[in-house]
Order: structure tokens, then sequence, then C-alpha cells
């Protein structure tokens, strides 16, 4: 690279003004990192629901109205369901108010059957099914807070309360299970219907809400319909939808993510290529006299455009290579939304298209200065000087 | 009449420009034969053509009529990309400022021209140490510019100009910018490199005392050459 010293002193030229765009790029990068981070997540969260599942709530509210465990079995009963689970949404909060997962009392036969994506090694699960007060934790979670199987695990749920009007809930860690695929949520804390139900004051007999496998994915909406028909009329009435829906509908009650993220990303991107396009503007214009410099030694038109088009992606590549690298190693340390998706990670397709973003960012910045070096004639640009 | 000792060869060369309605005949019919291994100082007052021949001679501009060949080249014919690398090879320029790039080292600055050339790092480093050398900065190839002198600066101007060694050293007014003993300096090694070197050297110059040093002196006045000033 034996033009680098040339490029390098380019950039080298002014700076504050270098270090200024560098750092305004390295932030639109990182931006761009958690910002794919988080919309991926709330892709994957839909795109890793199983097209033959649907959830079955309560028609008016999913979380002050719940339904009875009584459903299960009529639910286990109508053409075109498989199996049945229940979950009840617990809000445990782990030592620190910050320190909130999802976490579940289910039952864990039938649970572990219908979120088949959860695999849990059968002598743990054996354990869990021996031990009224065990629990098992998704890998992630267990990594975050570095509990290993055996610790007591103290939740406080600021919903449900004990029969003896405490709010402390105290579990055993009895099982660990790992995604069976990427994007497989990790990290939930699960513990027993049975306890819980005992154990509650209030509430007895409800659950939050049914997770149900059907035969054909085909025939989802028939199937959603006889179960809601099931309960028509009812005090607990219910609205069943799949479950992809279901989580979309969760996601979209924050907005529809992509639109706003890419909306986002799209006026970040515009003014970051309106600031490195100045950067480089003024550069060039600075420099009139030394380019003509270099055409007098004998560097050609072409040579001269590829130097500038060299300088302006040596700043994007700079800027925005130190800024991926910061968004890669931010997201491993810090999941702003821990609970509501179920994993966060800036996937290597992402981190593929900001090295394309910052060879584009590099080459059409740099365009017009490099387009104006190029025909910068010396006799005129040394009358200048 | 072109011989075999002619390194450049100007014939009729006309250069005008138009400024709006207004046509300004800068060079008017411009015949010149260097011989190699000149030393040529060209005189004149300012807007008599001086540094528009001298940019015809580089290759920078072309005449809008007439001819220039250098070393039996047609320059005036050559195309932008042809004319670019034939400067590499057969070009230094020494330019009244220096203009050397401010970013760079003494070192880069002289290397640069070394930089179109086929050769190694190695080889580059050799050239530029050399013509360092020749300039009488052997110690300075570290200082960038600004830790320089106006003298020492114009010496690395002289180290870019000769480091590919090239057969012609076009020279714009480069004492113009320094006092009488950098200026004394710089002729020194002009003629140092026209005599030792035999380097062909033609210079564009407002002093008489650096046209003193030159193996002989042309006046250019209204666009036209000849031997004496004209009154």
């Amino acid at each position: 690279m034996k033009y680098g010293p040339l490029i390098w002193g380019g950039l080298r030229r002014k700076r504050f003004r270098t270090a200024f765009t560098l750092l305004s790029i390295l932030i639109a990068f990182v931006l761009y990192g958690y910002l794919s981070a988080i919309d991926t997540a709330f892709s994957l969260g839909v795109a890793v629901r199983g097209d033959d599942r649907m959830v079955i709530r309560h028609k008016f509210s999913m979380f002050t109205m719940l339904l009875p465990e009584s459903h299960g079995p009529r639910i286990a009963q109508i053409p075109g369901v498989k199996d049945v689970a229940h979950g009840t949404f617990f809000a445990g909060v782990y030592q620190d108010s910050r320190n909130l997962f999802p976490s579940l009392p289910v039952d864990p036969e039938s649970y572990l059957r219908v979120a088949s994506e959860f695999v849990l090694p059968e002598e743990q699960k054996r354990a869990w099914l021996a031990n009224r007060v065990g629990a098992v934790a998704g890998r992630a979670l267990v990594d975050k807070y570095g509990w290993k199987i055996g610790d007591r695990i103290p939740l406080r749920s600021p919903i449900w309360r004990k029969a003896d009007g405490s709010g402390a809930w105290e579990f055993e860690l009895v099982g660990i299970y790992d995604g069976a695929y990427d994007g497989a949520d990790t990290n939930q804390f699960l513990f027993r219907y049975d306890y819980f139900d005992e154990a509650r004051a209030t509430g007895k007999g409800l659950v939050g809400w049914y997770l149900v496998r059907i035969h054909k994915p085909a025939e989802a909406a028939q199937v959603g319909q006889r179960i809601d028909a099931e309960f028509a009329n009812s005090f607990w009435e219910t609205k069943t939808s799949p479950e992809k829906a279901f989580v979309r509908g969760v996601a979209n009650q924050i907005g529809n993510i992509g639109v706003i993220l890419g909306g986002i990303l799209a006026a970040v991107f515009f003014t970051m290529l309106l600031v490195t396009a100045n950067t480089m503007m003024q550069s060039v214009r600075e420099r009139v006299a030394e380019l003509a410099v270099l055409k007098t030694v004998g560097f050609t038109n072409g040579l001269v455009l590829r130097l500038v088009l060299a300088e302006s992606v040596a700043l994007a590549a700079l800027g925005g290579g130190v800024g991926l690298a910061l968004a890669w190693w931010a997201i491993r340390q810090y999941n702003p939304i821990t609970g509501l998706i179920p994993s966060f990670f800036f996937p290597p397709r992402d981190v593929l298209i900001g090295v394309g973003y910052i060879a584009a960012l590099g080459l059409t910045a740099g365009l017009l200065p490099a387009v104006q070096a190029m025909r910068l004639r010396v006799v005129d640009a040394m009358r200048r000087v | 009449m072109t011989t075999n000792n002619t390194l450049v060869h100007v014939s009729n060369v006309h250069k005008v420009y138009r400024r709006g309605s207004e046509r300004i005949d800068v060079l008017a019919g411009v015949n010149l034969e260097v011989p190699r291994g000149d030393f040529l100082a060209l005189m004149g007052p300012s807007g008599s053509g001086k540094s528009t021949l001298l940019n015809l001679l580089a290759g920078l501009d072309r005449p809008t009529e007439g001819s220039v060949s250098v070393e039996g080249h047609r320059i005036d014919q050559m195309s932008e990309a042809e004319l670019a690398r034939w400067r590499a090879q057969h070009v230094g320029f020494i330019f009244q400022l220096y203009n050397l790039l401010p970013v760079l080292t003494a070192e880069r600055n002289v290397e640069l021209p070394l930089l179109l050339a086929p050769l190694s790092a190695a080889q580059r480093r050799k050239h530029v140490q050399t013509a360092l050398s020749v300039v009488g900065l052997e110690g300075r190839g570290k200082h960038r510019p600004m830790q320089l002198s106006g003298g020492q600066q114009q010496r690395v101007a002289i180290a870019r100009a000769i480091a590919a060694d090239p057969t012609l050293l076009l020279c714009d007014e480069p004492t113009g910018d320094l006092d009488r003993k950098s200026e004394d300096e710089i002729l020194d090694l002009l003629q140092l490199l026209n005599r030792e070197h035999n380097k062909t050297i033609i210079m564009v110059t407002h002093d008489p005392h650096a046209a003193a040093r030159a193996r002989r002196t042309l006046h250019l006045n209204k666009g036209v050459l000849s031997p004496e000033p004209v009154e």
C-alpha cells in the first residue's frame, strides 16, 4: 500500500475535523448495530414461533383477565387440537427491580411437550418433577446471573402474594434448558404451577393463557373458531390466535418496529452522508495546490480520483469499523429490553450489511470531491493559489 | 534547426486565452531550441508569458497553435494520461512556493514521483536518500516542511524534482521567495545539477542575479522571445 502515507496524511491534515467526522460515523454505526439487534430480536420473536401453535387468552385482556384451569381438558377435546399447556404471568424480580425476566408457573410435562424448543436433559426433568419448589432456567439467564444447579433463587412478585401475605418466593434451580435452534428463548424461568397454585393467596385455579399445538397449521383459523365458540357467552370467553400473530401483536403495541427503525437508520445515514461528503469537499477544496502538485509530478487524473475515494472510504471504514465493533461488544454486554424479547444479538448478516453501508458511505461521500479533484487542471489550480 | 543534441524543440507556438470577447495572445509564435545540458534562464516582465511557456514545456497546458517536442516526442499531441506518465519520467518541476505536502515528511515528499515508477520500497528509499544527499539534506528526511526553513524546503522540492532522474528540470521562479543567502545556495545547487549531473534546466525568473547563473538567457516580452531584453 505505497499510497498509504498519502491517504493517511490527507486524513491527518485537519485532525479535529477528521476526529469529529469519525466520531459521528462511529456513533451512527453503534446506533445501526443496536437498532439491527432490536429489529432482529422482534422479527425473530415472530419468526421462531411455530406455525402449529396457538395462544388462547381471555377475550378482553391477557394480563388482568385470567382463564380457569378447567378450560385445559375441554380445549384438549376440541377437534384439531393436539396438545395443551398453560402459563401465567408472574413478573418475578430477582434481587433488584432491574432484574426482570419472564418467569412462569407451568405444568412441566405439558409445557415442555408444547414448547418443544426448550431442551431439558432427562435427568433434570425428572428432578423437576420430583421437587415441588424446583425450577428450570434458560441458558442465557443462567449465564447472566451465574447460577448453578442447586442454587436457591429468591424472586419477588408484585402480582402474586403467598397465602402468608409475603410476596417473596423461593425456588431451587434443578435444571437448565437450552434452545433447540438459534433464537430460541433461553431467558425464561419456569417453575411448577401446582406449587404456585397451592401457595398463592388469590386467583387459585386460574391461569394466564393457554398454549396449544394443533394437528394442521392450515386449519388454524377453524380450530381457533372452534375453541372460541366453545367458551362463547361465558364469563371466560376466549380469544385464540396463531402464536406468530400473537407475538407480533405484542410487539406492535410498541409500534411497527421495522418501520420505526428503518426510518431512524435512513435519517442517520443520510445525515452521515452529508457530514462525510462535506468533510471530503472541504478537504479537497483546501488541497487544490497539493493535488495540482501530484498531477505535476505525474499522477494521472484516474489515480487522483482513486486516492480521494480511498481517503473517503478509509474515513468511513475507520469510523464505521470501530462503530460496528463497539456495537457488537456493547450488545453482548447490555440488553436494553431484557424480558420483552427472546434474544438480543447483532446478527452476522447485519454486520456484513453494515460493512456494505461503510463502503457505500465512503464511495458516495467521496464521489463528488473525487470527480472535482480528477477534473482539476494544474494550470488553473496554480493560478488560484 | 533540430540537431541530435536538441532536447526541447518549440516551433511557432501560439497561446491564446479568451476572456469573454477579448482575445489575449500570451505567446505569439515562439520558437525555441534547448540543447541537452543547457541551463536556460527565461526572463521577462509579469504577464510576458514566461510561466505559460514553462507550463507548455511541462505538458501542463497545450498550445493553441504550433508544436512542442521534448526528446523527439510531440507532447502537444499526447493525451492527458500519456502526458501524466511522460511527466513522471521526464520532467522535474520546481515551484516558487516549494509546494511540498505539509502532512508528509521530507522523505515522503521526495518519494512522490517514485511512487509512479516500478520500484520496490527499498529501491524508493535508496533513491530518496540519494536525492536528499545531493541537495545536502541527508539528516532532515524525517522533518515535516513546517520544521524546515524556506531554503531547506526548496531543497526538498529540488530533491523531489530530481528523485526520478528526469531529463528536464523546469523551475518557475525557484528563488523568488527566498532571502539572498538561500537564493545563492539554491542557485549553486542548480548549477551543480547542471554541471555535475548534466541536467537540462529551464528557469523562469525575474531576477537578473539568478539569470546570471544560467548558461544563457532569453527574454520574453508580449509573447515574443528574443535574446535581448526589449526596452
